[in-house]
């Protein structure tokens, strides 16, 4: 009877296999007018190019205040580009039009990273989940079905003793999940999730991302994953993104990141993750000095360049490294690379 | 303002089954019950476990920082062989608190009073104390400061003038300021970026060396505990179930709750799928008699039902009845 109702997502009949495709995208927020005086922007977002394939999971890393919520933030609709323009199933959006905007969101599920702040508290699981459908216009008759359907989908089972209970009534990971399934609902194409795991326990993050993960493939769904924790990244995607200061400064796919890092931030990064060993309790980790640039006043040339040990003065400090391709569908904005090839020495 | 250690050889934290019960709307919450470990000089512990086993109430437990609803609390607590319990909250406030054991505390950074200068708000426990002058508790802040990695002329500034990282740092300052005994660590960084995160625990590193500091880590991160521990004391359900050293702990941990805590831990470098516990902690409210895992244990049987005891098994403990023999 599920796997009746149950469908994969209904992608436009196109030969086209690119979900979402971001074009130089740029959202930058003012800061506060002083008068007639400006003083500026911050850039959250400045200049990022991807395309997303249908049914593919990518992450998205980086620090925080590297953008990337406001890239997320962005893809759902929620803040207004700047510059640059986003695809979508072959639609390019005008978000002036609210029309455009409500079928973004439509299309779109978010998976937030508390589950607890995310859902209110003086709902009961049937009312959270019957929000979307009834905002969405969804047929009455349909509703029911479909939070079942969802419910059982995200393994919270049997369906009648979670619908009259209320958030504080479940544990950290069954909120998640019921968030995931709030997500599903409408049966979006794409899926985006704010560190869908970082508030909760070791024990639970597994179970979670593996949910997200069998889900996205049995759907054949997009995931967009953002997360500042590395390790768990090749337990979810197939591609990896690495943002640093409102840019993406490495592309490529899961196991290259890890085995063959080109960025140097990308490097550092994976250097300073410990895995569980007695050992680190004696070994000093390799850590760049200082901090993410401003996002008011980003440096000129390559953002990572202050921080940098392979830095290149005259070049690094003030042109901006366009994307190399060192390896085949390995992308990275760094002048080391700008012969085509590897450098002898990293 | 290096303390010179008291003679006595022993243990430098002895804790004897301690109890801490709250009063609940619903019953009586069993936050710490039983604990019984010992911490020697110069070692430092990380307390693992999952969210809501305890930890935390552990730690303030032991530095006797109480909500009002406390329904039991009872036991040992000896530092450096002085009965803690024993002292009056007045001579422990004096004495001990933020003197011979300070902490930081979880999110700590962002409670930072935003209206007075941070080197004010980390020199505040020198001030109180009515033997120095301000002149000398400024210095002692520039010193920790300088230690910690921050500026001295950071003093000036005000909390929203600092990172995250610096603010952070600032509360290590805070901790070290007195030049305690004992330093607990509640998730120092878990609200961190990772970059700063590694160059926090460095900077803990350091001083673990240099100043000889003995630190108590509390976390759920078990791949950041592996960086600055000697030991680690395993809780499960408001119990030790084990404490072992570190060299132990991390590659073959005994008690299964704590072998099914590190399968599930992802590794960046190691290729292994991680696994999750299936089920849910107990409530504390009433907790199951016998072992508080046994449910959600593959290794269990008929003893189960009964509560093991701490076992020693070589210079580990452990509460799980398959280590009886030994």
């Amino acid at each position: 009877m599920k796997q009746e109702t149950l469908s994969p997502v209904k992608y436009r009949e196109t030969e086209d296999k690119t979900l979402l495709s971001v074009r130089d995208l740029r959202v930058w927020f003012e800061l506060k007018r002083w008068g007639f005086l400006h003083a500026g922007f911050v850039r959250a977002v400045d200049g990022i190019s991807f395309d997303l394939q249908k049914g593919q999971a990518i992450t998205i890393v980086g620090e925080s205040g590297s953008g990337k919520t406001t890239l997320l933030r962005t893809i759902l609709g929620l803040a207004v580009p700047t510059g640059g323009e986003i695809i979508f199933d072959g639609r390019k959006l005008d978000f002036t039009k609210d029309s455009d905007v409500t079928w973004l969101r439509w299309q779109v599920g978010f998976v937030q990273q508390d589950p607890y702040g995310a859902l209110a508290p003086f709902m009961t699981v049937y009312r959270i989940l019957r929000e979307p459908l009834i905002i969405n216009k969804v047929k009455r008759g349909e509703h029911m079905p479909r939070i079942r359907e969802a419910l059982e989908e995200v393994r919270l089972t049997p369906v009648e003793d979670f619908l009259n209970k209320y958030p504080h009534m479940l544990s950290g990971g069954q909120q998640q999940r019921l968030v995931v399934a709030r997500a599903l609902i409408l049966r979006p194409m794409l899926i985006v999730a704010d560190e869908p795991v970082s508030m909760l326990d070791a024990s639970v993050r597994v179970e979670i991302l593996e949910l997200m993960r069998k889900i996205q493939r049995d759907y054949d769904l997009s995931v967009i994953y953002i997360t500042h924790d590395l390790s768990s990244v090749r337990y979810f995607s197939e591609r990896v993104f690495v943002m640093y200061a409102a840019k993406l400064v490495e592309m490529t796919e899961v196991n290259e990141v890890i085995s063959n890092p080109l960025h140097p931030y990308t490097q550092a990064l994976l250097h300073s993750i410990p895995d569980p060993e007695p050992e680190n309790l004696t070994q000093i980790r390799d850590v760049p000095a200082g901090e993410p640039p401003s996002l008011v006043h980003p440096p000129p040339g390559c953002r990572f360049h202050p921080r940098c040990p392979h830095i290149m003065t005259g070049l690094c400090d003030t042109e901006e490294p366009p994307a190399f391709e060192p390896c085949p569908g390995h992308l990275v904005e760094c002048w080391l690379y700008k012969d085509g090839g590897l450098p002898e020495k990293r | 303002m290096r303390r010179t250690p008291p003679a006595t050889d022993g243990p430098l934290l002895r804790v004897e089954d301690l109890f801490l019960y709250f009063h609940a709307t619903a019953g009586i919450v069993r936050a710490v019950e039983d604990v019984t470990f010992e911490l020697q000089r110069g070692r430092s512990m990380a307390i693992v476990g999952e969210s809501g086993c305890g930890k935390t109430s552990l730690a303030r437990a032991i530095l006797r920082l109480l909500p009002r609803n406390v329904h039991t609390y009872k036991g040992r607590v000896l530092l450096n062989g002085l009965d803690l319990m024993k002292l009056s909250e007045e001579r422990f406030r004096r004495q001990i608190r933020w003197r011979e054991i300070s902490m930081v505390a979880q999110a700590a950074m962002n409670s930072l009073n935003p209206v007075v200068r941070v080197g004010h708000q980390v020199a505040e426990p020198l001030l109180l104390d009515h033997n120095m002058t301000k002149r000398q508790a400024f210095d002692r802040a520039a010193e920790v400061f300088r230690i910690v990695g921050i500026a001295s002329d950071f003093l000036q500034r005000y909390p929203f003038e600092l990172s995250g990282g610096m603010r952070q740092r600032a509360i290590i300052a805070m901790a070290l300021i007195t030049n305690p005994s004992l330093i607990i660590l509640d998730e120092p960084t878990s609200a961190l970026d990772v970059l700063t995160q590694a160059s926090i625990m460095n900077t803990l590193k350091g001083l673990k060396k240099d100043l000889s500091l003995n630190f108590m880590l509390i976390t759920h991160d078990i791949a950041t505990s592996s960086e600055l521990a000697d030991e680690v004391l395993c809780m499960y359900a408001g119990q030790v179930v084990e404490h072992s050293k570190a060299q132990r702990f991390y590659p073959s941990p005994l008690h299964p709750y704590a072998q099914k805590l590190m399968a599930s831990v992802p590794t960046l470098r190691v290729e292994k799928k991680p696994e999750f516990i299936t089920g849910q902690p107990p409530s504390l409210l009433n907790p199951p008699t016998g072992c508080r895992f046994a449910a959600r244990c593959e290794k269990r049987f008929e003893r189960c039902e009964e509560e093991p005891p701490l076992f020693r098994v070589g210079e580990e403990s452990v509460k799980c009845w398959l280590y009886e023999k030994g």
